[in-house]
This record gives C-alpha cells, structure tokens and sequence, in this order.
C-alpha cells in the first residue's frame, strides 16, 4: 500500500468521521434543545408553585414587611370644677429633637445645640452615644420642655441647624398645684402595677394613667381610645407613605361638684393646721370642697417625681401624701353627740324634755371608775337640747350605758358610720363603729362596759372619716333625707332615707345643734352669724388622761393637742351647706374649728361680714 | 457565479456601480438606495435580533420600575445596551475565521494573565480577580467564558470527530489549567462557567456518552471533596441557606427569603408594573442587577415570568438552530457551546432568584444592569451571528 493510497484511506475515514460526527452533532443539539425546554419548564414549575399554591402565604409576608401600624394616642381628658375653671389641663410643652441623617454637619450642630441649649458634658455625652446607636432617621430627644427663649434660639439658627426640630407633646399640668391635690390626684408614668390591671392595647402609646384621687377614679373615661396610622414602611422601617389613619379619640372631659374659691377658702381657713374640710350640699349629696392639708405639687409627679423630692415627701412628718378627708380617721368626739341623741329617741330612752341630772362625772354602777365631764363641775339639771348644746358628757355617758354596744352599733351603723359612703374617689376609709364582734375578732376580748361609756361620746374605739362626719351634718340638715356624696356622677340610686319612729326627733336633736351655735350657753355661740347656723364641736382625744389628772393643754406638747373638731350645716331653716372641719392639735372644736366653718360658710351662702367675727374668749371644752 | 448577498441572492449591480454621472431627482432617490444597500450588507440574524430586543426591552422596563423610577438609570441602562448591540452588531461583521485564528492566543494570553492575577493580582472584595494594567482593570477570567470554548471548538475541529481518546485528554488539560486557576481566585462562579462552556463543545464534538456518564459520576464523587477541600466558608453557607433560608433570615438567608416573597406576592397576574412592594421599599437587594427577575416577577406575575423565559428559550433555541445549520465545524461547536452556556446564565441567575440555586453573583443576560458579563455575552451573541451569516466561505476546514 502507497503512502497515497493510505492517505486517500485516511481522507475516506475523515469523510466518514465528518458525516457522522455531524449526525451525532445534530442529535446532540436537538437533545440540548430538549434539555432547554425541560430547564425552563423546571423554572415556570418553581414560579409557579410561589406564585399559585404560595401566593397567599407570600402576600401576607409581603404585607408583613410592608405594613407597620402606629399607635396615635388619645388626648386625656380635661377636669373642671362646678365654675367651669380647668383644674387638670394638658399643656403643649416643646422638645428639640435632631435627626442625624438630616444633619448636614452633626458635629458642628451638636456644639451650636449645647450653647444655646446649655447642655453639660453628660447630657452631651449620652446624646452622642443615643445619636451613635439609633436608626439615622429616627429623631432623637435633644431636650424637653423648652424654654420661650430657648426655642427661639432654636428657630432663629434653624438655617445652620438642618435635622433640627422643635415638636410639641401635651403634658398634663394642675395649675391650682396643692390646692385641689388629694381630690383631682395626679397621674404618673405607667408602672408595673398598673400593667396588670390596664388594657395594654388602650394604653398603646401613653405615657400616663391616673394614679390617685379623680384621675384614678375616672381613668376610663378620661384616657380615650387610641387611633391608629397605618403606614408604608421601607426596609430600614422609615415611614414612606400613611396609608390609613383611624384618629384617637379624646378622652371625656369631667366636671366636678368642687368649687375652686370655695376650696381656697376652706384651705385658707385651715390656716396652719394639718386637717381637713369637707362642704357638702346635703340636698344632692354634692360635695363643693374637700381639703386636705398639708398637700403637695402634683404637677412633680407627672414627668416621674425625683427619688429626692419624692424622698421629702414620704419622710415629711405631717405626711402631705395622706388624705385627711377620706383615708385618715379620726374619733369623731362629741360631733357623735347629736347621733347619740336620735339613737336615743328612737329607742325609747329619752324623754327630750325630761331633766337630767348631770355632776361632775358618772360611773358604772358598782364600778368605782369616774366618767369625768370635761366641765370640772358639771353641768346640773340638762334637757336633750340642754345637753347638746352644751355638750355634757355625763348625759351621753349615762344613755350610751342604758342603751348598750349592740343598739349603738345598729343605729350607728344605720347612720352610715363605720362604713364607707362611697364617694367616687379611691382611698376611702371606712371608720370603725366597734361592736362585740369587732372586738372578739380583732383583739380577741369581750365588750366591757366602760367601753360603751366612752363611746356614748364618739372616743375609744370609734372612728370616723371627717367625709363621713360631714355626711352626718347632712343627713342632720335634711332629717335623715341621704344622698350618697359625689364629685363627679350624681348617683341617681338613692340611699334610703333614716326613717324614725317619730320625725319629731330630728327636730329635738337639730333644734340642740342650733343652739349650739345660738343660744348664750352654747359652746360654738361666738360664730352665731345673721343666718342660722346648726353645728356641733367636738374634741377628738389623741390620748386618754390618766385618771385624777388635769388635763392641761398649755402644758401639753402641740403634739399632745386634741384634734379639733366642728361639723355644722347652714341655714337652719332650708339647709344648703353641711361642713366638716376637722384641725389636728388644733385644741378645741369651738376654739379652733367652728370660726374656720364660719368662713367657709359665710362665704358659700354670699354673707360678706362687715367685720371679723370679734375674737372671744371660749372656755375650753366641749 | 455572481455576487451573491449574505443570503445566497443575486446582487442588483445596476444600483451599486452606477454611482456616478446621475443628478437631480435620481440623485435624491439614490442616497437612502445607497443606505439601503449598506444596511442589506450589514450581516445580523433578524430572529435572535428580534427576541434579544424584546428581552432588553423588558429589562429596561423592570429596570425603571426597580431603580425607582429613575429616567436617568433608564438612560444610562439603554445607552448601554445600545452600545452592546453595536458591539454585538460589529462582531456579528468579523468573519468567523478570525475568532479561530485568534482563539489560541487568546487562550495563551489569558491563562498567562491568570497566573499573573495568582501572583500579583488586586484584591477585591476579599478575594483576588482583578488584574490591574494600569489604564484598565479588569478580570481575566470573564475573557475564558468565551475564550474557553473558542480554543476548544478550533482544537477539536481539527482533529477528526468523534474525538479521540488522547484528543480528549489533551482537551480537558487545556479545560482543566485555567479552571483550577481561577478556583484559586476564589472565583468558583466562574470557573464552574468557563468549565461548563469547555464542556459544552466536547458534549457537542461527539465525546462518547461513556464519558459524558463517568463525567457525571465523577463530579457526584468530587462533590462532597469539594464541599471539605474547595469551597469556602461562605460558599458553603450559601448552600446550606438554601435548604435552610429561615435558619439566618437576616442574614446570609435575607436575600432569599425577600426574594421568594417578591416572586410569591407576585401571583398569576403579578401587582402590576411600579407596584412591587418588595422592591420599591428597598426589601429586595440589588433589584436591578442580580435580582432584577424577582422585581419583574413580583410585578409581572406569573403569565410574565412564561412569556419572559418563552423569549429566553427563543433565543436558546434560534442559537442551537444555527448550530445545527452551521457549516463550520468549529462555527457550529461554538455556537452550540455559546446556545448552551447562555442557557446555563439564565438558569442560574433564576434558579438563584427563585429559590432553588445557592446565591451566586450570576447576572440574567440582557436583564442585569452591570457592564462586564453584558460586554461578554454580546460578545457571544456577535459570533453566533457571525456563524450565522457567513456559512459559505470556505473555512480552515470543509
């Protein structure tokens, strides 16, 4: 075989390799056509099983990541007194935030911040770390409640301070501060206590919730409903577009039965001493002051109250954080005595005309024990009207024996004493009334009967709220006619009135209250003013004087003082005003507290004195 | 024989060498005449022309809507694509013997610059791809995902075909060096790109189906060698977020978790264009390179995504076409080659998208705004065009 004859083989071959390698090419390029196909078919396969069977799952993910909602919340509601004045307001206060993605130079805008807002190291320091660890385009609080002069520093360098905003934001304030703070109380920042007993999706967004007296009382009407944005958001979480705003509602405005001139006066009135007022309209239950003193600021409260400020508070001695109106008791003293007497009546064991002979003190029979009266020498042969009016203890002492702890305690109790009268405000005490199973259960004794004696005159055991003392000068003003006390809501359920067996009772005992104050022998006779004032004094004992001794109170720490106490309603005739006047250490009910009510009185009736009530000397004791 | 246009038809000699002596209203009619001529010998495909519009078409569409309704983007994005079908127009004009010619150099060059990027290579995004020749920086490695299969369909199409059994050796080591060279990078996207397009024209050149089988069985074996000894931790993270893509969804999950939500929020119909929540809130990353399909999908829906990836098969399938037509062996090798790895682009950048394909910075052609890869499959699409159109000359082999 030539070399020619071998190529020409090999050119054969390669001719036959050619065609055939195109025929296994054409296959391959048609099975590469199939597997393009099949490629794709897998893709629209996938996309597909995203698209339909996951759609709605995926949608939801997508509505998930694109939707946000914000809470908007609701303005609080305002408080007015009877006068229409705003005694719980929300004012706009300023803050001056930066939002760090629109500050063109930062640094030098923080330095500009810190002069004219006066910032020290520390709260320059902790700005840059919040502006550091933030979202670029959240703003973040420079500083709040803005001076007039700082925001218009602010808004004159707006051109060198891009970023740089001034917002409002309401606060609550009290612009009558201690006057009227035991009644509207105050609200505080949401706390883990409250948490638990507040609906969180309602508080969304609110920085407070009533913590004390009205504002706790009435948080569901005055805190409102919150609205709502929905909103468009990116994936940094920056707001791109509102697409849905359902607005808050404001909370309820309240009125309250509280008249501020009033309150002033009856505050003014209390002077110096740490006690307390109650004015009540005894025909609607209405209550027109109630002052607790001494008060505080509520108005520290509202952005949190400094631990130091708080701290003087809680360590103050006269404890301006208590209520003296609802939550002290106190033993109601002689103020009892005009109850004592109904009870009396409507048991059968008194004839109000029948005289009485009352010494110098009364004793249990075959008991050596001495009942003094607080009138060294007693006060002889004394009537019902006789014994109110001049308030003898040995008479009350004598019926509160005759009559027993267990009639007392019924007829107290029927009286409203002893339990709470349920005004619309927290914190009420409910004074105690004792009785034989008071005493078996909490101090695990029986009832002596010299514990009845004493409580014939409203000391021992007894005590009694000075709301609830002036609630009884109203049932006394109205002849047992009641109406539960109240601020806000008028309680349209009536409480039953007191009924007895003869109405000429109320008359007996409200005719002695009138000569308390009207008659020459009565001990409150120096406040007897052209209208007709009806009142009881009384003394509540802080401590028991030892037997034979002389009860001196010069000699006495102010400490030791009795509390003073009066209660009186006014005009006789057509009562429109009960009063509670109770002054700690204040001495004597006719000394101290009876010229307190006088005012309150005289001013709530519309009488101007055309001159001071003369000054008298009152002999101590009532 | 007369002169004969590209398409095999006489040419109208009159109109052309009568260029001289004529005037007035001759004259206006002949100079768009002349044009027309110049334009009927301009070589292109019309069909791949046509789909490869439609799809750029599409991609500034989704493009607008993804770079938020930038006209500016849109601009840039079309002059770009202009200029990339003039590129692809202009390559469409070299006749295929000169890639063939060059394709040897090239591949020498290329492979030399790779060890040059080894040694000396600038460090970009933690790892070395870039050489840097002073006025231009660039990779080398993109160059091998055509020159890859350039210098193997010259190499086989000189040897007879079937290819022999030291043909095939030869081959894969020509396959092999710049492979491993850019795993080294790392750059395993790539590599795994240039070593497919390689494989492609061995697959075309007839490589026996024993070998295609032990092939497949070996890259089973090597898998897991790979998983241990080549791929790097984040490489293997990708993996495994995509069986497991709530395991870190802020993190190496986020992209795509956004995007199967873009895709699946997207329904049968889509939200309609410049509607995408997805991306116009900024949730999809990179909603105009790599993940320009999820914007599209979320809008476009489901019935858009099929006529999209309908236009991509045309273009896959025209490309197979003038393979199979093709007269050249090394034409028609390369174009099935290039029909092939385009279809390899798509695949992966949607697979990617659509949550079956580990996260790979792999554009969709002729969709992603980005410059190199679109350089480089224009360049591709110019060749298949120039297979296409210049069947009859007599090549280096007939």
């Amino acid at each position: 075989m030539s070399i020619r004859d071998s190529l020409r083989d090999s050119q054969r071959d390669a001719l036959n390799d050619r065609s055939r390698s195109r025929r296994i090419f054409r296959r391959r390029v048609l099975l590469a056509a199939l597997i393009a196909l099949i490629v794709f078919s897998v893709l629209i396969w996938r996309a597909a099983f995203l698209q339909v069977d996951r759609h709605a799952h995926f949608s939801e993910l997508a509505e998930k990541n694109r939707i946000r909602t914000l809470v908007i919340p609701p303005e609080r509601g305002r408080i007015f007194d009877d006068g229409g004045r705003v005694v719980a307001g929300n004012i706009a206060t300023f803050q001056a935030q930066i939002t760090p993605e629109d500050a063109t130079n930062l640094k030098n805008e923080l330095a500009i911040l810190q002069d004219v807002l006066s910032l020290d190291a520390d709260t320059l320091h902790d700005l840059r770390e919040r502006i550091r660890f933030g979202r670029s385009f959240d703003p973040v609080l420079v500083k709040s409640d803005l001076t007039p002069y700082e925001k218009a520093k602010l808004a004159q360098l707006q051109p060198w301070l891009p970023g740089v905003e001034i917002v409002s934001s309401l606060k609550r304030v009290y612009p009558y501060s201690h006057l009227l703070a035991h009644v509207v109380g105050y609200v505080g920042r949401i706390n883990v206590a409250d948490l638990k007993r507040i609906n969180p999706d309602l508080y969304q967004g609110t920085q407070y919730i009533g913590k004390s007296g009205i504002e706790r009382q009435y948080e569901d009407l005055l805190h409102g409903t919150p609205g709502h944005k929905e909103v468009e958001v990116d994936a940094l979480g920056r707001v791109v577009k509102v697409l849905h705003i359902t607005p808050a509602i404001p909370g309820k405005d309240i009125h309250l039965t509280l008249d501020v001139p009033l309150q002033g006066i009856a505050a003014a009135a209390l002077g110096t001493y740490s006690g307390a007022v109650v004015v009540e309209d005894p025909r609607t239950g209405a209550i027109k002051a109630m002052v607790s003193r001494p008060s505080f600021d509520p108005n520290l409260f509202v952005d949190g109250i400094s631990r130091k400020n708080y701290q003087a508070l809680l360590n103050d001695p006269e404890r301006p954080l208590y209520d003296r109106a609802i939550t002290a008791t106190y033993p109601p003293g002689s103020t009892i005595k005009p109850v004592m007497g109904l009870a009396g009546l409507q048991y059968g064991l008194l004839d109000p005309n029948k005289k009485f002979f009352a010494g110098p003190y009364f004793q249990i029979p075959g008991d050596s024990h001495h009942y003094r009266d607080w009138r060294k020498w007693g006060h002889g042969w004394v009537n019902l009207d006789q014994a109110i009016t001049q308030s003898c203890d040995v008479y009350f002492y004598d019926l509160a024996y005759r009559m027993g702890i267990d009639k007392l305690h019924d007829f107290l109790t029927e009286f409203g004493l002893g339990e709470k009268t349920g005004i619309d405000l927290p914190g009420e005490s409910s004074g105690l009334v004792p009785s034989r199973a008071w005493k078996r259960k909490t101090k695990g004794q029986g009832w002596y009967p010299g514990e009845t004696v004493i409580a014939g005159i409203g000391q021992g055991y007894m005590l009694s709220t000075v709301l609830q003392l002036a609630q009884t000068a109203s049932i006394l003003a109205e002849s047992g006619k009641r109406h539960r006390p109240w601020l806000v809501k008028n309680n349209e359920e009536k409480e039953p009135p007191i009924e007895l067996k003869s109405p000429s009772f109320w008359q007996d005992v409200r005719h002695g209250m009138l000569d308390v104050v009207n008659s020459p022998h009565g001990t409150a006779r120096r406040i007897a003013a052209p209208y007709l004032i009806a009142g009881k004094t009384g003394t509540a004992q802080v401590f028991t004087v030892a037997q034979n001794a002389q009860y001196n109170a010069k000699e006495l720490a102010k400490k030791l003082h009795d509390h003073a106490v009066f209660i009186a309603f006014a005009p006789y005739d057509d009562p429109k005003i009960a009063v509670a006047v109770l002054a700690e250490h204040g001495g004597s009910g006719s000394g101290t507290t009876a010229p307190m009510a006088r005012k309150v009185m005289d001013y709530y009736l519309g009488y101007q004195p055309s001159q001071t009530v003369k000054p008298e000397f009152v002999q101590h004791g009532d | 024989m007369g002169i004969k246009d590209h398409r095999g038809r006489p040419r109208t000699p009159d109109r052309l060498d009568s260029a001289t002596g004529l005037a007035g209203r001759q004259d206006a009619l002949r100079v768009p005449g002349q044009l027309f001529g110049v334009l009927r010998r301009i070589r292109y495909d019309p069909v791949l022309l046509f789909f490869l519009m439609l799809i750029a078409a599409i991609g500034l569409v989704a493009g607008y809507s993804a770079s938020e309704q930038s006209v500016v983007w849109v601009e840039k994005s079309a002059f770009r694509f202009a200029l990339a079908f003039l590129l692809m127009l202009v390559i469409a004009q070299i006749p295929q013997r000169v890639f063939f010619a060059v394709a040897p150099w090239l591949f020498v060059s290329v492979v030399l610059m790779l060890v040059a990027v080894w040694l000396v290579g600038d460090i970009g995004k933690g790892a070395r791809r870039w050489l840097d020749l002073g006025f231009i920086r660039f990779q080398p490695a993109e160059m091998l995902k055509i020159g890859m299969p350039m210098m193997l369909a010259w190499f086989l199409a000189k040897r007879p075909l079937p290819p022999r059994f030291l043909d095939v050796v030869v081959a894969l080591t020509l396959l092999a060096v710049p492979t491993v060279l850019i795993v080294m990078q790392p750059d395993l996207g790539t590599a795994i790109l240039v070593m497919m397009a390689g494989l492609f024209v061995l697959f075309f050149a007839g490589l026996s189906w024993y070998y295609v089988l032990a092939f497949v069985a070996a890259v089973s074996a090597a898998a897991p060698l790979m998983w241990f000894y080549v791929m790097h931790d984040y490489q293997k993270e990708r993996v495994l977020t995509l069986f497991n893509p709530m395991a870190d969804p802020l993190g190496a999950g986020y992209h795509t978790i956004q995007s199967m939500i873009a895709i699946g929020s997207g329904g049968i119909w889509g939200k309609g264009w410049l509607q995408g929540t997805q991306s116009h809130l900024n949730f999809l990353p990179e909603g105009t390179t790599d993940f320009i399909l999820a914007v599209y999908a979320e809008e476009f829906g489901l019935m858009g995504l099929i006529i999209l990836f309908s236009l991509y098969l045309a273009v896959i399938w025209r490309g197979l076409y003038i393979a199979a037509y093709a007269e050249s062996v090394a034409g028609r090798l390369l174009a099935a080659a290039i029909s092939m790895t385009f279809l390899v682009y798509v695949f992966v950048n949607a697979g990617m998208v659509i949550g079956i394909l580990p996260v790979v910075g792999v554009p969709l052609p002729l969709m992603s705004y980005g410059g190199t890869a679109l350089v480089t499959i224009m360049i591709a699409l110019g060749m298949l065009m120039s297979i296409r159109t210049q069947r009859s000359f007599l090549g280096h082999e007939r």
